[in-house]
């Protein structure tokens, strides 16, 4: 068990303590959150009502492509400096180091939007109540969209214009999680229970995290060859 | 392999037009057989859809636009699955003709899949009032025409021919396994928050000669697609061969035709 977790456990402590070193980068993430988020007001006017009735929609698009624009940097560095070549022609298996790199992307640009989304929920006067199931909600989803990602960053990895084409490949593939998390809070809302769109996130997250890595595997093998 | 391509043998074998040198001259001479097949059948589906059948009881006139929106359609999605057939394929054994294939469907599909959605936008205004609603099947297509979108820019973007086939079929194989998980997430927010919406659903009972007339076109569009497929196959094949001895001789014998 510890052997199989060793490698996991030292691409993890690397890629956090390198986020950590960076974490201007992370913040920039973080910042675009929440200024895109705060456009919406001055976008569709400040009435609280229509305000209450986007909010849900509004914090989801925003973490979405807070996600997306944060997703060029996960293997980006690493192919630059070849630390990605010797990942790939280390004896471990690929699948496991590319878990644990997608986990620390997550838990370094995912987290800190689940951690401030309630806030900001707050300037559009949503419920005290639905805010447990917009973080619950943005908890499950976002690992989701960092997984899909991962396929995405891996296949355009080195590509001249690279940002617009990931985000060509990957956002029709992020419209279920949109319709489930922003679905989660806004059934909560309307009283119907959020339970049936946490769990098909959940089970989304599970099916995620056990194909999406295989297929960041053989994209990132390919984009080295 | 290049040897092989070289010496290609004369086994009986079908896997031998694998090789794209064997598969250029068949795809030249089935072509133009498939192309004259969608004429024909193009003719015989617009002359039973717009002067046969009879008019719709409820949509009049109108209606008559499923003969190329419902072939549009269906073609836009039987292109997907047989573009990430090809790409898995191509996975597995490694044959380029494979990935070539993939490569030459999508724009097809492409194509199809925005003739089924402007189609759709201009029977939906007389029929609904509006060139849009956010309908499961309307959302679904667009997002498919999305990942078509995708799947072409990708390859065009990678220079390296053997990067671009595989990181190609890799996202026409994600796309594939999500098509269906789009089309029922969309379908459910759909009924969430549109209530009951515009149903898409056609009269029960069909005339017969109208269920005919749109069979017809849906031949007519598989063979289209076959023959601009093959058509495009042969371009590929042609660019990336270019460098062969045989590629060098076939465009000299076609430059001696002109």
């Amino acid at each position: 068990m510890s052997r199989a977790l060793g490698p996991f456990a030292a691409v993890l402590d690397r890629d956090l303590l390198l986020a950590w070193r960076g974490r201007a980068d992370v913040l920039v993430t973080l910042a675009f959150f929440v200024v895109v988020v705060c456009l919406f007001p001055f976008g569709v006017g400040a009435e609280p009502n229509q305000l209450r009735a986007i909010a849900p929609g509004v914090l989801w698009v925003a973490a979405l492509l807070s996600t997306l624009l944060s997703l060029h940097r996960l293997f980006a560095q690493d192919h630059v400096d070849g630390t990605l070549e010797q990942l790939l022609l280390s004896p471990e298996p690929t699948v496991l180091w590319v878990v644990a790199k997608i986990s620390a992307h997550w838990i370094a640009t995912g987290l800190p939007l689940v951690v401030a989304a309630p806030a900001l929920a707050l300037l559009f006067d949503v419920e005290q109540s639905a805010l447990g199931v917009l973080v619950l909600s943005l908890a499950l989803g976002t690992p989701i969209l960092a997984l899909l990602g991962a396929v995405g960053a891996a296949l355009t990895l080195g590509l001249r214009g690279g940002g617009m084409l990931l985000a060509l490949l990957v956002l029709p593939l992020f419209v279920p999680v949109l319709i489930f998390g922003a679905g989660a809070v806004d059934a909560h809302l309307s009283g119907s229970g959020a339970q049936a769109h946490l769990l098909l996130l959940g089970g989304g997250l599970l099916g995620a995290l056990a194909l999406a890595p295989l297929a960041c595997a053989a994209a990132l093998r390919i984009a080295v060859e | 392999m290049i040897k092989d391509m070289d010496k290609p043998e004369r086994s009986k074998s079908l896997l031998r037009f694998a090789a794209p040198q064997m598969f250029y001259p068949l795809a030249g001479r089935l072509a133009p057989w498939f192309a004259a097949a969608a004429v024909i059948f193009v003719g015989i589906g617009i002359w039973l859809g717009f002067f046969v059948a009879p008019t719709d009881a409820q949509q009049g006139e109108v209606y008559r636009v499923i003969y190329i929106h419902v072939a549009a359609a269906w073609m836009s999605m039987f292109v997907y699955l047989l573009m990430a057939f090809w790409s898995a394929v191509g996975l597995v054994m490694n044959t380029r003709l494979s990935f070539i294939m993939a490569q030459a469907l999508a724009p097809t599909g492409a194509m199809f899949c925005f003739v089924a959605l402007w189609t759709g936008a201009l029977w939906g205004k007389p029929t609904w009032g509006a060139y849009w609603v956010w309908d499961a099947r309307l959302t679904s297509q667009l997002l498919l025409l999305f990942l078509y979108l995708g799947f072409m820019a990708l390859t065009r973007a990678i220079e390296d021919p053997r990067r671009a086939d595989k990181a190609g079929a890799i996202i026409a194989l994600v796309g594939a396994i999500n098509v269906p998980i789009i089309y029922f997430s969309v379908k459910w927010w759909n009924t969430l928050h549109q209530g009951a919406s515009v149903s898409l659903n056609k009269a029960p009972s069909m005339a017969t000669t109208m269920l005919v007339g749109m069979l017809v076109m849906a031949i007519a569009a598989w063979a289209y697609t076959i023959a601009i497929t093959l058509w495009r196959v042969r371009s590929l094949i042609l660019e990336r061969e270019r460098h062969t001895e045989w590629v060098a001789a076939e465009l000299n014998a076609l430059e001696g035709k002109v």
